[in-house]
Protein backbone atom coordinates (compact mmCIF):
# COMPACT_ATOMS: atom_id res chain seq x y z
CA UNK A 1 0.00 0.00 0.00
CA UNK A 2 1.13 3.19 -0.89
CA UNK A 3 2.77 4.92 1.99
CA UNK A 4 4.32 1.89 3.98
CA UNK A 5 8.11 1.76 4.94
CA UNK A 6 9.68 -1.25 2.98
CA UNK A 7 13.02 -2.96 3.86
CA UNK A 8 15.34 -4.07 0.67
CA UNK A 9 15.76 -7.94 1.64
CA UNK A 10 19.31 -8.15 0.53
CA UNK A 11 20.69 -11.86 -0.84
CA UNK A 12 24.23 -12.81 -1.19
CA UNK A 13 24.91 -16.26 -2.87
CA UNK A 14 21.58 -17.59 -1.65
CA UNK A 15 21.73 -15.93 1.96
CA UNK A 16 19.73 -13.35 3.58
CA UNK A 17 22.30 -10.79 4.31
CA UNK A 18 23.02 -10.31 8.41
CA UNK A 19 22.53 -5.92 7.74
CA UNK A 20 18.56 -7.18 6.22
CA UNK A 21 18.11 -7.95 9.87
CA UNK A 22 19.75 -4.36 11.07
CA UNK A 23 17.53 -2.51 8.53
CA UNK A 24 14.50 -4.42 9.82
CA UNK A 25 15.22 -3.65 12.97
CA UNK A 26 15.16 0.31 11.70
CA UNK A 27 12.30 -0.32 9.51
CA UNK A 28 9.82 -1.39 12.06
CA UNK A 29 11.20 1.91 14.41
CA UNK A 30 10.10 3.98 11.67
CA UNK A 31 7.09 2.15 10.86
CA UNK A 32 5.81 2.88 14.08
CA UNK A 33 6.36 6.21 14.49
CA UNK A 34 4.76 6.65 10.87
CA UNK A 35 1.87 4.50 12.14
CA UNK A 36 2.40 2.05 8.71
CA UNK A 37 2.99 -1.54 7.85
CA UNK A 38 6.96 -1.98 7.68
CA UNK A 39 7.67 -4.25 4.98
CA UNK A 40 10.27 -6.17 3.47
CA UNK A 41 10.83 -6.36 -0.13
CA UNK A 42 12.68 -9.47 -1.87
CA UNK A 43 13.81 -10.28 -5.18
CA UNK A 44 15.41 -13.29 -6.41
CA UNK A 45 14.78 -16.58 -8.50
CA UNK A 46 13.36 -19.53 -5.88
CA UNK A 47 13.75 -17.92 -3.39
CA UNK A 48 10.64 -17.85 -1.45
CA UNK A 49 12.04 -20.16 1.17
CA UNK A 50 13.69 -16.95 2.91
CA UNK A 51 10.90 -15.53 3.39
CA UNK A 52 9.95 -16.90 6.83
CA UNK A 53 13.26 -15.32 8.08
CA UNK A 54 11.91 -11.98 6.92
CA UNK A 55 9.06 -11.81 10.41
CA UNK A 56 10.17 -8.49 10.98
CA UNK A 57 8.30 -7.27 8.46
CA UNK A 58 4.23 -7.42 8.52
CA UNK A 59 4.68 -8.61 4.85
CA UNK A 60 6.85 -9.40 2.55
CA UNK A 61 7.09 -8.28 -1.20
CA UNK A 62 8.21 -11.08 -3.52
CA UNK A 63 9.54 -11.22 -6.99
CA UNK A 64 10.65 -14.30 -8.62
CA UNK A 65 11.98 -14.33 -11.71
CA UNK A 66 15.05 -16.27 -13.80
CA UNK A 67 16.25 -13.17 -14.74
CA UNK A 68 17.11 -12.19 -10.94
CA UNK A 69 19.11 -15.15 -10.61
CA UNK A 70 22.49 -13.85 -10.08
CA UNK A 71 23.70 -10.81 -8.87
CA UNK A 72 21.61 -8.82 -11.89
CA UNK A 73 21.97 -5.41 -12.01
CA UNK A 74 20.04 -3.96 -14.73
CA UNK A 75 17.05 -6.65 -14.36
CA UNK A 76 17.09 -6.22 -10.36
CA UNK A 77 16.44 -2.23 -11.00
CA UNK A 78 13.98 -2.35 -13.43
CA UNK A 79 11.88 -4.86 -11.25
CA UNK A 80 12.25 -2.75 -8.12
CA UNK A 81 11.18 0.34 -10.10
CA UNK A 82 7.68 -1.46 -11.20
CA UNK A 83 7.22 -2.34 -7.81
CA UNK A 84 8.11 1.32 -6.26
CA UNK A 85 6.12 3.38 -8.86
CA UNK A 86 2.79 0.67 -8.43
CA UNK A 87 3.19 0.98 -5.11
CA UNK A 88 4.59 4.29 -3.88
CA UNK A 89 5.94 3.43 -0.70
CA UNK A 90 6.77 6.10 1.70
CA UNK A 91 10.30 5.00 1.85
CA UNK A 92 12.61 2.54 1.25
CA UNK A 93 15.74 1.45 3.33
CA UNK A 94 18.49 0.33 1.45
CA UNK A 95 21.73 -1.25 2.54
CA UNK A 96 24.97 0.67 1.86
CA UNK A 97 26.78 -2.68 0.87
CA UNK A 98 28.80 -3.45 -2.01
CA UNK A 99 25.76 -5.80 -3.26
CA UNK A 100 23.61 -3.54 -3.45
CA UNK A 101 25.44 -0.70 -4.59
CA UNK A 102 24.20 -0.01 -8.06
CA UNK A 103 20.83 -0.52 -7.04
CA UNK A 104 21.14 2.28 -4.32
CA UNK A 105 22.61 4.55 -7.34
CA UNK A 106 20.15 3.54 -10.24
CA UNK A 107 16.85 3.50 -9.17
CA UNK A 108 16.75 7.07 -7.91
CA UNK A 109 18.31 8.03 -10.93
CA UNK A 110 15.14 6.24 -13.31
CA UNK A 111 13.00 7.47 -11.08
CA UNK A 112 13.78 11.23 -10.00
CA UNK A 113 13.35 10.13 -6.43
CA UNK A 114 15.38 11.62 -3.24
CA UNK A 115 18.33 9.46 -1.87
CA UNK A 116 20.52 9.42 1.20
CA UNK A 117 23.31 8.33 1.67
CA UNK A 118 25.74 7.11 4.52
CA UNK A 119 22.74 7.20 6.75
CA UNK A 120 22.83 5.76 10.30
CA UNK A 121 19.56 6.33 11.61
CA UNK A 122 15.98 7.70 9.95
CA UNK A 123 13.55 9.29 11.55
CA UNK A 124 10.20 10.80 11.31
CA UNK A 125 10.25 14.82 11.78
CA UNK A 126 7.76 17.44 11.32
CA UNK A 127 5.76 15.63 8.55
CA UNK A 128 9.51 14.64 6.65
CA UNK A 129 11.59 11.85 6.84
CA UNK A 130 14.98 12.83 8.73
CA UNK A 131 18.45 11.12 8.11
CA UNK A 132 21.54 11.50 10.06
CA UNK A 133 24.63 10.68 7.85
CA UNK A 134 28.00 10.09 8.14
CA UNK A 135 30.08 12.16 5.61
CA UNK A 136 33.89 13.01 5.35
CA UNK A 137 35.07 9.32 6.65
CA UNK A 138 32.96 9.74 9.68
CA UNK A 139 34.30 12.96 10.94
CA UNK A 140 31.26 14.86 10.20
CA UNK A 141 27.45 13.95 10.57
CA UNK A 142 24.36 16.05 8.61
CA UNK A 143 21.08 15.72 9.42
CA UNK A 144 19.48 15.76 5.97
CA UNK A 145 15.30 16.14 5.55
CA UNK A 146 13.55 14.36 2.75
CA UNK A 147 10.05 15.49 2.28
CA UNK A 148 8.94 13.23 -1.19
CA UNK A 149 7.84 10.15 -1.18
CA UNK A 150 8.85 7.63 -1.82
CA UNK A 151 12.23 8.02 -1.13
CA UNK A 152 15.47 6.18 -0.74
CA UNK A 153 17.84 5.89 1.85
CA UNK A 154 20.86 4.32 2.15
CA UNK A 155 21.98 2.83 5.42
CA UNK A 156 25.52 2.46 6.46
CA UNK A 157 25.88 -1.62 8.30
CA UNK A 158 25.62 -1.42 11.78
CA UNK A 159 22.57 0.55 12.02
CA UNK A 160 21.24 -1.79 14.88
CA UNK A 161 21.93 -4.75 16.48
CA UNK A 162 20.42 -7.74 13.90
CA UNK A 163 19.04 -9.69 16.02
CA UNK A 164 16.28 -7.27 16.71
CA UNK A 165 15.35 -7.55 13.31
CA UNK A 166 14.46 -11.03 13.47
CA UNK A 167 11.02 -12.08 13.96
CA UNK A 168 9.46 -15.36 15.20
CA UNK A 169 6.49 -15.53 13.00
CA UNK A 170 6.82 -16.16 9.21
CA UNK A 171 5.24 -13.28 7.29
CA UNK A 172 2.56 -12.97 4.51
CA UNK A 173 3.55 -13.52 1.86
CA UNK A 174 2.47 -11.55 -1.88
CA UNK A 175 4.14 -12.62 -4.63
CA UNK A 176 4.50 -10.12 -7.56
CA UNK A 177 4.72 -10.62 -11.15
CA UNK A 178 6.79 -8.35 -13.08
CA UNK A 179 7.76 -8.62 -16.90
CA UNK A 180 11.38 -8.33 -17.16
CA UNK A 181 14.12 -9.23 -20.10
CA UNK A 182 17.69 -10.57 -19.43
CA UNK A 183 20.63 -8.62 -18.44
CA UNK A 184 21.79 -7.35 -21.58
CA UNK A 185 24.53 -4.56 -21.66
CA UNK A 186 25.99 -5.73 -17.91
CA UNK A 187 25.76 -9.36 -17.62
CA UNK A 188 26.76 -11.41 -14.91
CA UNK A 189 29.55 -14.14 -15.60
CA UNK A 190 31.23 -15.63 -12.68
CA UNK A 191 32.37 -14.66 -8.74
CA UNK A 192 36.31 -14.69 -8.03
CA UNK A 193 36.79 -15.89 -4.97
CA UNK A 194 39.59 -14.81 -2.96
CA UNK A 195 43.06 -16.09 -2.91
CA UNK A 196 43.91 -18.21 0.27
CA UNK A 197 46.52 -15.94 2.28
CA UNK A 198 49.48 -17.04 4.35
CA UNK A 199 47.16 -16.47 7.39
CA UNK A 200 43.74 -16.12 7.53
CA UNK A 201 42.84 -12.72 9.60
CA UNK A 202 39.30 -13.71 10.83
CA UNK A 203 40.99 -16.73 12.80
CA UNK A 204 43.37 -14.62 14.71
CA UNK A 205 42.95 -13.43 18.27
CA UNK A 206 45.05 -10.92 18.57
CA UNK A 207 45.53 -8.29 15.34
CA UNK A 208 48.07 -5.53 15.09
CA UNK A 209 46.37 -3.30 11.87
CA UNK A 210 48.02 -0.47 10.40
CA UNK A 211 46.58 2.02 8.18
CA UNK A 212 47.89 4.90 6.47
CA UNK A 213 49.31 6.45 9.16
CA UNK A 214 52.46 3.33 8.63
CA UNK A 215 53.35 5.91 5.61
CA UNK A 216 55.40 3.06 3.53
CA UNK A 217 56.18 -0.78 3.03
CA UNK A 218 59.37 -0.32 5.08
CA UNK A 219 57.49 0.19 8.59
CA UNK A 220 55.14 -2.25 8.15
CA UNK A 221 58.27 -4.17 10.15
CA UNK A 222 57.43 -2.32 13.66
CA UNK A 223 54.12 -3.94 13.54
CA UNK A 224 55.15 -7.37 12.41
CA UNK A 225 57.82 -7.03 15.46
CA UNK A 226 54.67 -6.01 17.66
CA UNK A 227 52.07 -8.89 16.54
CA UNK A 228 55.02 -11.23 16.91
CA UNK A 229 55.18 -9.93 20.44
CA UNK A 230 51.90 -10.74 20.86
CA UNK A 231 51.26 -13.56 19.07
CA UNK A 232 48.99 -12.02 16.70
CA UNK A 233 49.14 -11.16 12.91
CA UNK A 234 49.04 -7.81 10.71
CA UNK A 235 45.97 -6.64 9.27
CA UNK A 236 45.68 -3.29 6.87
CA UNK A 237 42.90 -0.69 6.32
CA UNK A 238 42.16 -0.34 2.55
CA UNK A 239 44.84 2.38 1.22
CA UNK A 240 47.72 -0.01 2.46
CA UNK A 241 45.84 -3.18 0.49
CA UNK A 242 45.35 -0.42 -2.54
CA UNK A 243 49.17 0.74 -2.43
CA UNK A 244 50.11 -2.84 -2.38
CA UNK A 245 52.10 -2.78 1.30
CA UNK A 246 49.79 -5.83 2.37
CA UNK A 247 48.16 -8.63 -0.09
CA UNK A 248 44.08 -8.50 -0.12
CA UNK A 249 43.53 -11.58 1.86
CA UNK A 250 44.92 -8.71 5.42
CA UNK A 251 42.37 -6.47 4.20
CA UNK A 252 39.61 -5.47 7.22
CA UNK A 253 36.64 -3.73 6.54
CA UNK A 254 33.44 -3.79 3.93
CA UNK A 255 35.16 -4.95 0.84
CA UNK A 256 37.52 -7.03 3.16
CA UNK A 257 37.20 -9.12 6.35
CA UNK A 258 34.76 -8.81 9.57
CA UNK A 259 36.92 -9.43 12.10
CA UNK A 260 36.44 -10.20 15.74
CA UNK A 261 39.90 -10.62 17.61
CA UNK A 262 40.47 -10.41 21.29
CA UNK A 263 42.60 -7.56 20.42
CA UNK A 264 42.23 -5.35 17.56
CA UNK A 265 44.97 -3.00 18.00
CA UNK A 266 44.62 0.10 15.20
CA UNK A 267 47.84 2.12 13.85
CA UNK A 268 47.21 5.37 12.22
CA UNK A 269 43.87 4.27 11.54
CA UNK A 270 40.87 6.88 11.18
CA UNK A 271 37.85 4.42 11.78
CA UNK A 272 36.14 5.47 8.46
CA UNK A 273 32.74 3.63 8.31
CA UNK A 274 33.75 1.24 5.73
CA UNK A 275 36.68 0.04 8.40
CA UNK A 276 34.94 0.50 11.24
CA UNK A 277 32.47 -2.26 9.98
CA UNK A 278 34.93 -4.81 9.57
CA UNK A 279 36.37 -4.68 13.31
CA UNK A 280 33.56 -2.97 15.60
CA UNK A 281 32.92 -6.26 16.88
CA UNK A 282 36.29 -6.58 18.58
CA UNK A 283 36.37 -7.64 22.10
CA UNK A 284 38.99 -4.94 22.84
CA UNK A 285 39.93 -2.50 20.66
CA UNK A 286 42.30 0.01 21.25
CA UNK A 287 44.07 2.75 18.88
CA UNK A 288 47.15 4.77 18.22
CA UNK A 289 46.48 7.85 16.13
CA UNK A 290 47.86 11.37 16.16
CA UNK A 291 44.55 13.31 15.43
CA UNK A 292 42.59 13.28 18.71
CA UNK A 293 39.16 13.64 16.47
CA UNK A 294 39.93 10.49 14.42
CA UNK A 295 36.28 8.84 14.35
CA UNK A 296 37.93 5.13 15.52
CA UNK A 297 38.12 7.03 19.48
CA UNK A 298 34.64 6.75 19.18
CA UNK A 299 34.21 3.11 19.07
CA UNK A 300 37.89 2.35 21.02
CA UNK A 301 37.97 0.60 24.32
CA UNK A 302 41.41 2.53 24.88
CA UNK A 303 43.10 5.25 22.93
CA UNK A 304 46.76 6.62 22.74
CA UNK A 305 46.49 9.91 21.11
CA UNK A 306 50.13 10.15 19.80
CA UNK A 307 52.67 8.71 17.34
CA UNK A 308 52.27 5.81 16.53
CA UNK A 309 56.13 5.59 15.30
CA UNK A 310 56.80 6.91 19.17
CA UNK A 311 54.20 4.23 20.65
CA UNK A 312 54.93 0.82 19.06
CA UNK A 313 58.69 0.35 19.58
CA UNK A 314 57.67 1.52 23.35
CA UNK A 315 54.86 -1.12 23.52
CA UNK A 316 57.13 -4.07 21.77
CA UNK A 317 59.57 -3.47 24.46
CA UNK A 318 57.76 -3.28 27.22
CA UNK A 319 55.51 -6.84 25.91
CA UNK A 320 58.82 -8.32 25.63
CA UNK A 321 60.39 -7.12 28.99
CA UNK A 322 57.25 -8.64 31.09
CA UNK A 323 57.72 -11.49 29.07
CA UNK A 324 60.80 -11.85 29.64
CA UNK A 325 60.45 -11.47 33.63
CA UNK A 326 58.00 -13.59 33.73
CA UNK A 327 59.62 -16.66 32.02
CA UNK A 328 62.70 -15.68 34.25
CA UNK B 1 40.14 3.99 -26.47
CA UNK B 2 38.92 7.36 -25.59
CA UNK B 3 38.43 7.64 -21.70
CA UNK B 4 36.38 10.91 -19.82
CA UNK B 5 37.50 10.76 -16.12
CA UNK B 6 35.47 13.27 -13.44
CA UNK B 7 37.49 14.06 -10.15
CA UNK B 8 36.10 16.02 -7.66
CA UNK B 9 37.58 18.39 -4.55
CA UNK B 10 37.24 17.49 -0.75
CA UNK B 11 38.55 17.88 2.03
CA UNK B 12 41.74 16.17 3.25
CA UNK B 13 39.96 14.24 6.24
CA UNK B 14 43.20 13.97 8.09
CA UNK B 15 42.73 17.74 8.92
CA UNK B 16 40.43 19.11 11.45
CA UNK B 17 37.05 19.82 9.90
CA UNK B 18 35.17 22.57 11.39
CA UNK B 19 31.61 23.90 10.68
CA UNK B 20 31.12 26.80 9.45
CA UNK B 21 28.72 29.56 11.38
CA UNK B 22 25.86 28.56 8.80
CA UNK B 23 26.09 25.04 10.61
CA UNK B 24 24.92 23.78 7.17
CA UNK B 25 28.68 23.51 5.82
CA UNK B 26 32.41 23.52 6.60
CA UNK B 27 34.51 26.12 7.33
CA UNK B 28 36.40 26.45 3.70
CA UNK B 29 39.19 28.90 5.56
CA UNK B 30 40.49 26.18 6.64
CA UNK B 31 39.75 23.26 4.51
CA UNK B 32 42.53 21.89 2.58
CA UNK B 33 41.33 20.48 -0.39
CA UNK B 34 42.18 16.92 -2.65
CA UNK B 35 41.66 15.11 -5.49
CA UNK B 36 38.67 12.85 -4.06
CA UNK B 37 40.70 9.11 -3.30
CA UNK B 38 38.74 6.84 -5.60
CA UNK B 39 38.60 9.48 -8.02
CA UNK B 40 42.24 9.37 -8.35
CA UNK B 41 41.94 5.52 -8.52
CA UNK B 42 39.59 6.39 -11.44
CA UNK B 43 42.31 8.71 -12.98
CA UNK B 44 45.34 6.07 -12.61
CA UNK B 45 42.46 3.68 -14.45
CA UNK B 46 42.41 5.59 -16.91
CA UNK B 47 45.97 6.26 -17.66
CA UNK B 48 47.03 2.35 -16.95
CA UNK B 49 44.27 1.79 -20.06
CA UNK B 50 45.13 4.55 -22.23
CA UNK B 51 48.70 3.25 -22.04
CA UNK B 52 47.72 -0.12 -22.40
CA UNK B 53 45.27 0.31 -25.63
CA UNK B 54 46.28 3.94 -26.86
CA UNK B 55 43.39 6.67 -27.27
CA UNK B 56 42.98 9.56 -25.01
CA UNK B 57 42.14 10.75 -21.85
CA UNK B 58 39.90 13.91 -21.29
CA UNK B 59 40.00 15.35 -17.28
CA UNK B 60 37.12 16.86 -16.05
CA UNK B 61 36.72 18.52 -13.18
CA UNK B 62 34.44 21.22 -11.47
CA UNK B 63 35.66 24.38 -10.65
CA UNK B 64 36.38 24.24 -6.38
CA UNK B 65 39.89 25.75 -4.80
CA UNK B 66 43.11 24.02 -5.93
CA UNK B 67 41.27 22.41 -8.66
CA UNK B 68 44.26 23.58 -11.03
CA UNK B 69 46.90 22.01 -9.49
CA UNK B 70 45.17 18.81 -9.96
CA UNK B 71 44.02 19.01 -13.32
CA UNK B 72 47.81 19.33 -14.05
CA UNK B 73 48.81 16.99 -12.20
CA UNK B 74 46.27 14.77 -14.33
CA UNK B 75 48.08 16.22 -17.35
CA UNK B 76 51.30 15.71 -15.94
CA UNK B 77 50.25 12.14 -15.20
CA UNK B 78 49.23 11.35 -17.93
CA UNK B 79 46.16 12.93 -19.20
CA UNK B 80 45.75 14.77 -22.96
CA UNK B 81 43.60 17.30 -22.19
CA UNK B 82 41.80 18.75 -18.68
CA UNK B 83 39.00 20.74 -18.92
CA UNK B 84 37.52 23.20 -15.63
CA UNK B 85 33.93 23.35 -15.62
CA UNK B 86 32.84 27.02 -14.17
CA UNK B 87 30.21 28.62 -12.56
CA UNK B 88 29.34 25.32 -10.19
CA UNK B 89 27.81 25.89 -7.04
CA UNK B 90 26.56 22.41 -6.00
CA UNK B 91 28.12 21.51 -2.52
CA UNK B 92 26.34 18.82 -1.53
CA UNK B 93 23.76 18.06 -4.08
CA UNK B 94 25.32 15.02 -6.42
CA UNK B 95 22.19 14.78 -7.96
CA UNK B 96 22.31 18.45 -9.78
CA UNK B 97 26.47 17.73 -10.26
CA UNK B 98 25.40 14.96 -12.20
CA UNK B 99 22.66 16.54 -14.04
CA UNK B 100 24.90 19.15 -15.42
CA UNK B 101 27.96 17.49 -16.05
CA UNK B 102 25.14 15.01 -18.50
CA UNK B 103 24.60 18.13 -20.50
CA UNK B 104 27.99 18.82 -20.26
CA UNK B 105 29.69 15.76 -21.38
CA UNK B 106 28.61 14.92 -24.82
CA UNK B 107 30.73 17.71 -26.34
CA UNK B 108 34.06 15.60 -24.85
CA UNK B 109 32.21 12.02 -26.73
CA UNK B 110 32.33 9.94 -28.28
CA UNK B 111 34.40 7.86 -25.72
CA UNK B 112 34.45 4.33 -25.00
CA UNK B 113 34.73 5.20 -20.53
CA UNK B 114 33.42 7.38 -18.28
CA UNK B 115 35.01 6.69 -15.11
CA UNK B 116 34.60 8.65 -11.92
CA UNK B 117 35.25 7.07 -8.58
CA UNK B 118 32.52 4.97 -6.92
CA UNK B 119 31.79 7.00 -3.84
CA UNK B 120 32.89 10.85 -2.95
CA UNK B 121 33.22 11.35 1.08
CA UNK B 122 30.46 14.49 0.50
CA UNK B 123 28.13 12.29 -1.57
CA UNK B 124 25.02 12.92 0.91
CA UNK B 125 22.74 12.46 -2.08
CA UNK B 126 23.26 9.71 -4.33
CA UNK B 127 26.05 8.54 -6.62
CA UNK B 128 27.23 10.27 -9.19
CA UNK B 129 28.50 7.88 -11.67
CA UNK B 130 24.85 6.04 -11.62
CA UNK B 131 23.00 9.22 -12.32
CA UNK B 132 25.81 10.11 -15.27
CA UNK B 133 24.69 6.90 -16.27
CA UNK B 134 21.26 7.23 -16.40
CA UNK B 135 21.03 10.17 -17.90
CA UNK B 136 23.35 9.41 -20.47
CA UNK B 137 21.21 6.13 -20.97
CA UNK B 138 24.76 4.33 -21.04
CA UNK B 139 25.54 0.93 -19.02
CA UNK B 140 26.54 1.22 -15.32
CA UNK B 141 28.57 -1.26 -13.05
CA UNK B 142 30.53 0.61 -9.65
CA UNK B 143 33.44 -0.66 -7.14
CA UNK B 144 35.15 -1.69 -10.08
CA UNK B 145 39.05 -2.61 -9.87
CA UNK B 146 39.78 -3.88 -13.04
CA UNK B 147 38.94 -3.22 -16.98
CA UNK B 148 39.92 -5.46 -19.62
CA UNK B 149 39.06 -4.62 -23.15
CA UNK B 150 37.81 -7.68 -25.10
CA UNK B 151 36.60 -7.60 -28.83
CA UNK B 152 35.05 -3.99 -30.29
CA UNK B 153 32.57 -2.73 -27.99
CA UNK B 154 32.63 -5.03 -25.25
CA UNK B 155 34.60 -4.87 -21.95
CA UNK B 156 35.13 -7.68 -18.49
CA UNK B 157 34.83 -5.57 -16.12
CA UNK B 158 35.49 -7.14 -12.20
CA UNK B 159 34.09 -5.09 -9.29
CA UNK B 160 34.25 -5.67 -5.41
CA UNK B 161 31.87 -7.83 -3.26
CA UNK B 162 32.51 -8.53 -0.17
CA UNK B 163 35.03 -10.83 1.64
CA UNK B 164 37.12 -10.38 -0.75
CA UNK B 165 34.94 -11.67 -2.93
CA UNK B 166 34.50 -10.29 -6.49
CA UNK B 167 32.47 -10.41 -9.20
CA UNK B 168 33.54 -10.35 -13.67
CA UNK B 169 31.17 -9.13 -15.51
CA UNK B 170 30.42 -8.85 -19.29
CA UNK B 171 29.44 -4.87 -20.66
CA UNK B 172 28.83 -3.45 -23.62
CA UNK B 173 30.63 0.20 -24.60
CA UNK B 174 30.72 3.18 -23.91
CA UNK B 175 29.95 2.48 -20.44
CA UNK B 176 29.86 4.65 -16.95
CA UNK B 177 32.48 2.89 -14.44
CA UNK B 178 32.45 3.62 -10.61
CA UNK B 179 36.17 3.00 -9.80
CA UNK B 180 37.31 1.66 -6.56
CA UNK B 181 40.92 0.68 -6.83
CA UNK B 182 42.95 0.89 -9.83
CA UNK B 183 44.87 -1.79 -10.59
CA UNK B 184 48.23 -0.25 -9.30
CA UNK B 185 48.14 2.47 -6.85
CA UNK B 186 48.18 6.08 -8.15
CA UNK B 187 51.29 6.83 -9.97
CA UNK B 188 53.53 9.58 -7.76
CA UNK B 189 54.25 12.34 -9.94
CA UNK B 190 57.58 15.44 -8.76
CA UNK B 191 56.45 18.54 -8.40
CA UNK B 192 58.47 19.61 -11.02
CA UNK B 193 56.73 17.65 -13.46
CA UNK B 194 53.37 18.96 -12.55
CA UNK B 195 55.45 22.77 -13.00
CA UNK B 196 56.17 21.51 -16.74
CA UNK B 197 52.74 20.86 -16.90
CA UNK B 198 51.83 24.23 -15.61
CA UNK B 199 53.98 25.89 -18.31
CA UNK B 200 53.30 23.59 -21.53
CA UNK B 201 49.83 22.56 -21.23
CA UNK B 202 46.82 24.32 -20.84
CA UNK B 203 43.60 23.94 -18.95
CA UNK B 204 40.39 24.45 -21.03
CA UNK B 205 37.21 25.93 -19.32
CA UNK B 206 33.36 25.35 -20.29
CA UNK B 207 30.97 27.26 -18.26
CA UNK B 208 28.36 25.34 -16.35
CA UNK B 209 24.92 25.39 -18.43
CA UNK B 210 21.61 26.36 -17.01
CA UNK B 211 20.88 26.19 -12.94
CA UNK B 212 21.19 23.79 -10.95
CA UNK B 213 18.56 20.64 -10.79
CA UNK B 214 17.01 21.27 -7.05
CA UNK B 215 17.85 19.03 -4.57
CA UNK B 216 15.91 16.66 -2.96
CA UNK B 217 17.75 16.15 -0.20
CA UNK B 218 18.13 19.40 2.10
CA UNK B 219 20.72 19.45 4.55
CA UNK B 220 19.44 21.31 7.57
CA UNK B 221 22.88 20.95 9.64
CA UNK B 222 26.23 19.49 10.11
CA UNK B 223 27.82 18.37 13.36
CA UNK B 224 30.19 16.38 14.70
CA UNK B 225 28.91 12.87 15.06
CA UNK B 226 27.16 12.15 17.70
CA UNK B 227 29.10 8.73 19.46
CA UNK B 228 27.84 6.16 21.75
CA UNK B 229 31.00 6.29 23.67
CA UNK B 230 34.35 7.33 23.80
CA UNK B 231 37.64 5.75 24.43
CA UNK B 232 39.62 5.70 27.57
CA UNK B 233 42.62 7.80 26.91
CA UNK B 234 46.07 6.73 28.31
CA UNK B 235 48.59 9.71 28.42
CA UNK B 236 52.16 10.37 29.77
CA UNK B 237 55.26 9.69 27.94
CA UNK B 238 55.60 6.56 25.07
CA UNK B 239 56.84 4.71 27.43
CA UNK B 240 54.36 5.41 30.54
CA UNK B 241 51.76 4.89 27.66
CA UNK B 242 52.77 1.74 26.69
CA UNK B 243 52.81 0.65 30.20
CA UNK B 244 49.34 0.97 30.98
CA UNK B 245 48.33 -0.47 27.77
CA UNK B 246 50.35 -3.63 28.79
CA UNK B 247 48.58 -3.90 32.42
CA UNK B 248 45.43 -3.65 30.43
CA UNK B 249 45.99 -6.04 27.65
CA UNK B 250 47.29 -8.60 31.10
CA UNK B 251 43.94 -7.84 32.73
CA UNK B 252 42.49 -8.89 29.65
CA UNK B 253 44.70 -12.27 29.74
CA UNK B 254 45.05 -11.15 26.18
CA UNK B 255 49.00 -10.90 27.30
C1 LIG C 1 32.79 1.00 -1.21
C2 LIG C 1 33.97 1.21 -0.32
C3 LIG C 1 34.51 0.12 0.34
C4 LIG C 1 35.58 0.31 1.21
N1 LIG C 1 36.07 -0.79 1.86
C5 LIG C 1 37.04 -0.60 2.79
C6 LIG C 1 37.54 -1.71 3.54
O1 LIG C 1 37.17 -2.88 3.34
N2 LIG C 1 38.48 -1.47 4.50
C7 LIG C 1 38.95 -0.20 4.76
O2 LIG C 1 39.80 -0.04 5.66
N3 LIG C 1 38.52 0.84 4.03
C8 LIG C 1 37.58 0.67 3.06
N4 LIG C 1 37.18 1.75 2.32
C9 LIG C 1 37.93 3.04 2.44
C10 LIG C 1 37.52 3.90 3.61
O3 LIG C 1 36.49 4.75 3.20
C11 LIG C 1 38.70 4.78 4.10
O4 LIG C 1 39.16 5.55 3.02
C12 LIG C 1 39.86 3.97 4.68
O5 LIG C 1 39.39 3.07 5.65
C13 LIG C 1 40.88 4.91 5.30
O6 LIG C 1 42.01 4.18 5.71
P1 LIG C 1 43.01 4.74 6.83
O7 LIG C 1 42.26 4.97 8.09
O8 LIG C 1 44.18 3.84 6.86
O9 LIG C 1 43.50 6.11 6.19
P2 LIG C 1 43.18 7.60 6.61
O10 LIG C 1 41.72 7.82 6.67
O11 LIG C 1 43.99 8.46 5.71
O12 LIG C 1 43.71 7.71 8.08
C14 LIG C 1 45.06 7.69 8.45
C15 LIG C 1 45.11 7.99 9.94
O13 LIG C 1 46.44 7.86 10.40
C16 LIG C 1 46.67 8.87 11.37
N5 LIG C 1 48.13 9.05 11.43
C17 LIG C 1 48.96 9.58 10.49
N6 LIG C 1 50.22 9.53 10.90
C18 LIG C 1 50.23 8.94 12.13
C19 LIG C 1 51.25 8.61 13.06
N7 LIG C 1 52.55 8.83 12.81
N8 LIG C 1 50.89 8.03 14.22
C20 LIG C 1 49.58 7.77 14.50
N9 LIG C 1 48.58 8.07 13.65
C21 LIG C 1 48.90 8.64 12.48
C22 LIG C 1 45.91 10.07 10.87
O14 LIG C 1 45.60 10.96 11.93
C23 LIG C 1 44.66 9.41 10.30
O15 LIG C 1 43.62 9.33 11.25
C24 LIG C 1 36.14 1.60 1.42
C25 LIG C 1 35.60 2.67 0.72
C26 LIG C 1 34.55 2.50 -0.14
C27 LIG C 1 34.01 3.69 -0.86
Amino acid sequence: MAGNVWVLAETWRGQVSETTYELLALGRELAAELGVPLQAVLLGHQVKSLTPQLGAAESVVLVDHPALAEPALEPYTYALAQLVKARQPRCLLVPLTNISWEVLGLLPAALELPCANFCRDVRAADGKLQARCLLYGGKVEATAAVSAAPALFGILPGSRPAEKGRGEKAPAVEEVPVELAEAARVKFKKYLEPEAGDVDITQQTVLVSVGRGIQNQDNLALAEELAAALGGAVSGSRPVIDQGWLPLSRQVGKSGASVKPKLYLALGISGAPEHQEGMRNSELIVAVNTDPGAPIFAIAHFGVCADLFDIVPALTEEIKRRKASRAA
Amino acid sequence: MNIVVLLKMVPDVVEELEVAPDGKSLNAEFLRLIVNERDAHALEEAVLLKERHGGAVVAVAPEAPEVDEALFTALAKGADRAVKITGFTSDFSTRAAAKLLAQLLPRFLPADLLLAGCQAIDDVDGQLAAILAHELQLPYLGLVTQVKLEAAGRATVTKEFAGGVRGEFEMTLPAVLGIQAAEKPPRYIPVAKVRAAMKTQKIETVPAAGAPAAALVEVLQLAKPEAAGHAEMLTGSPAEAAGKLCGILLERGVL
